[in-house]
């Protein structure tokens, strides 16, 4: 996938956020996940006729906090409209949605991407309602509607051309979820499809201004799924303009065990919304007062915490930028703030032990055991000498794996390091005695030789000496 | 403004519906005389008033975020031609 280096690709997403209130955008029914089908419904969400819809005050709030999270300007006055189209995933035929004039536009956000910061603009954001879920049935002749997710409030986050590269989408993507996930406006999984992401690529040769013909990406369901469909595609339009031919305007499917898009053909046809303000909804006027009351609720967004931990806490602007980038780590970091002053150590602990399992295993953060204040207060245990860096990573491990405390680890297990010189030196003296070999090399010059009795020394005490004093004691004795 | 049979064709197929040859030229001729009829709207001078899309002057009508209980399944498949487990069933659809 080379030939990117004759064109440059060009990409907008348009990202699908669930809001995650309690009942539905337009009626009471519960937005829980994973509900027996069809349970959480009502003649409002099954589009039976006569009802009226009731917009939800705290959806219009989440949306308005995640377009302030994302540098928009908020609309004075909002309204809803009608998208009308015939699937059998929305059961009134049309989608409750905002066409000219949305909650949010003109926002951006920054993204970093191999140490370069570049801000992405947010075209709009705008709020409307979910879609049901389609089953089909094996042999394909019929499918089965589920309309419990009809109505769960969406924000739809659309980005202006500005993406280049796929690595772009996915830092942008990333950054979008982490904003969200401060702003506690969604769970923002995409495994559970609280974020769902289609895209819009085209290429054009390099220092050309217009655009050129782009296709419509859908069914990427990972944020890897994002950035494979991307090279795919980049490299397929690249294939296409090489051999002189044309790329087709039209919307492909990304098939992940495939590892290709395919296109959806007739999917094109008749693309012709008829929207129309929807007269069940009046109006929504967003005065000053109530954009400072949300804008309030805003709390502190991932690029100021990574500055913050940068200048204030002294980590690498990478380290702060790897445990900003989710709120539940960062959370993690803060919490274990509580109980040590060693923002350092804990840094450290997190970016190489505490990922290094979450990557090795799989995990989220909040399936693991440990908690912040454990790691906090090891660290600060570790400070005051009672544990070794050794121990530690023990203490580390069993907290990760049963959650306790680390002096509960420390006592049960009897890891306390021994700092008492007379033990050490007892312990000393019978390294010495049984290693006349090591000694004399020591003697003769060969300084490696003493790394030898260390290890032995601690393997004596089962890892619990003091390395400090051991070393201390040795050369003492060697010496003399 | 005048509506051809082709945006009557468009319209149907839209809305799903079937015409014959017959209907399309009634419903042409219809439509045409409904929308003339709208046209009169535009001898008005309305530069300077605001689009209306309601006639009472209400807004923000809200409720809040608490969840009531939804009418359960079995209402929900009352209506259903078709049902196969609590789900509605429909003629395959494929994308």
């Amino acid at each position: 996938m080379t030939q990117a280096t004759t064109y440059e690709t060009v990409v907008g997403l348009e990202v699908h956020v669930e809001l995650h209130t309690k009942s539905k955008i337009f009626c009471g029914c519960s937005t829980s996940f994973g509900a027996p089908p069809n349970t959480n419904t009502c003649p409002i969400c099954l589009g039976h006729p006569g009802v009226l819809p009731v917009l939800n005050r705290q959806a219009v709030e989440y949306a308005m906090k995640a377009a302030m999270a994302l540098n928009c300007e908020i609309a004075d006055v909002s309204k809803f409209d009608r998208k009308n189209y015939f699937y059998p995933d929305s059961p009134k035929a049309y989608q409750i949605s905002q066409y000219d004039q949305p909650i949010g536009e003109h926002g951006w956000i920054d993204i970093e991407v191999e140490g370069q910061t570049k801000r992405i603009g947010i075209t709009r954001l705008h709020l409307e309602e979910d879609a049901g879920k389609l089953t089909h049935v094996d042999g394909g002749y019929a499918s089965l509607v589920d309309l419990n997710r009809v109505g769960t409030p969406l924000i739809e986050i659309v980005s202006e051309p500005d993406i280049r590269t796929p690595e772009e989408a996915k830092a942008y993507l990333e950054k979008l979820k982490a904003i969200m996930q401060y702003c506690d406006v969604s769970d923002v999984k995409m495994e559970e499809g609280s974020l769902r992401c289609d895209a819009n690529i085209s290429l054009r040769p390099w220092g050309q201004e217009q655009f050129g013909t782009r296709a419509e990406l859908k069914n990427m369901n990972s944020f890897r799924g994002v950035q494979r469909g991307l090279e795919y595609e980049q490299w397929r339009q690249a294939e296409v303009l090489d051999r002189g031919e044309a790329v087709v305007q039209e919307t492909r499917r990304w098939d992940e065990a495939q590892g290709k898009t395919i296109s959806m053909r007739g999917k094109e046809e008749a693309h012709d919304y008829r929207y129309f303000p929807d007269p069940d909804l009046v109006r929504i006027h967003i005065d000053e007062e109530w954009k400072s009351a949300v804008r309030a609720d805003i709390p502190e967004l991932p690029d100021a915490r990574q500055r913050r931990y940068m200048d204030e806490l002294g980590l690498s602007a990478y380290d702060a930028g790897v445990i900003t980038s989710t709120k539940a780590i960062s959370d993690f970091f803060e919490e274990s703030l509580s109980y040590t002053k060693d923002a350092k150590a804990v840094a450290n602990w997190i970016m190489g032990d505490l990922l290094g399992y979450l990557n090795a295993s799989g995990l989220e953060l909040d399936a693991a055991k440990i908690t912040g204040q454990g790691l906090g207060e090891m660290v600060e245990l570790q400070a005051k000498g009672t544990i070794s860096s050794k121990i530690a990573k023990t203490v580390f491990k069993a907290m990760l794996e049963s959650g306790k405390r680390p002096q509960q680890i420390v006592e049960e297990q009897g890891l306390v390091q021994i700092s008492d010189e007379g033990a050490i030196g007892a312990i000393v003296d019978e390294v010495i005695a049984a290693n006349p070999q090591s000694v004399d090399d020591y003697k003769a010059g060969k300084d490696k030789a003493i790394g030898f009795l260390v290890g032995q020394v601690m393997k004596a005490s089962r890892g619990k000496a003091n390395p400090a004093m051991v070393n201390k004691l040795l050369q003492e004795r060697l010496r003399g | 403004m005048s509506i051809t049979i082709k945006d009557v064709e468009h319209v149907a197929n839209l809305a799903r519906l079937e015409l014959s040859e017959e209907e399309k030229e009634q419903f042409t001729g219809q439509l045409n005389a409904i929308l003339n009829y709208a046209e009169k709207l535009g001898e008005l001078d309305t530069s300077g008033v605001e689009p209306t899309t309601h006639v009472l002057p209400i807004t923000n009508v809200m409720r809040e975020d608490e969840p009531r209980p939804s009418t359960g399944v079995d209402k929900a498949m009352r209506n259903a031609p078709d049902e196969d487990e609590g789900q509605f069933r429909v003629p395959a659809v494929l994308e």
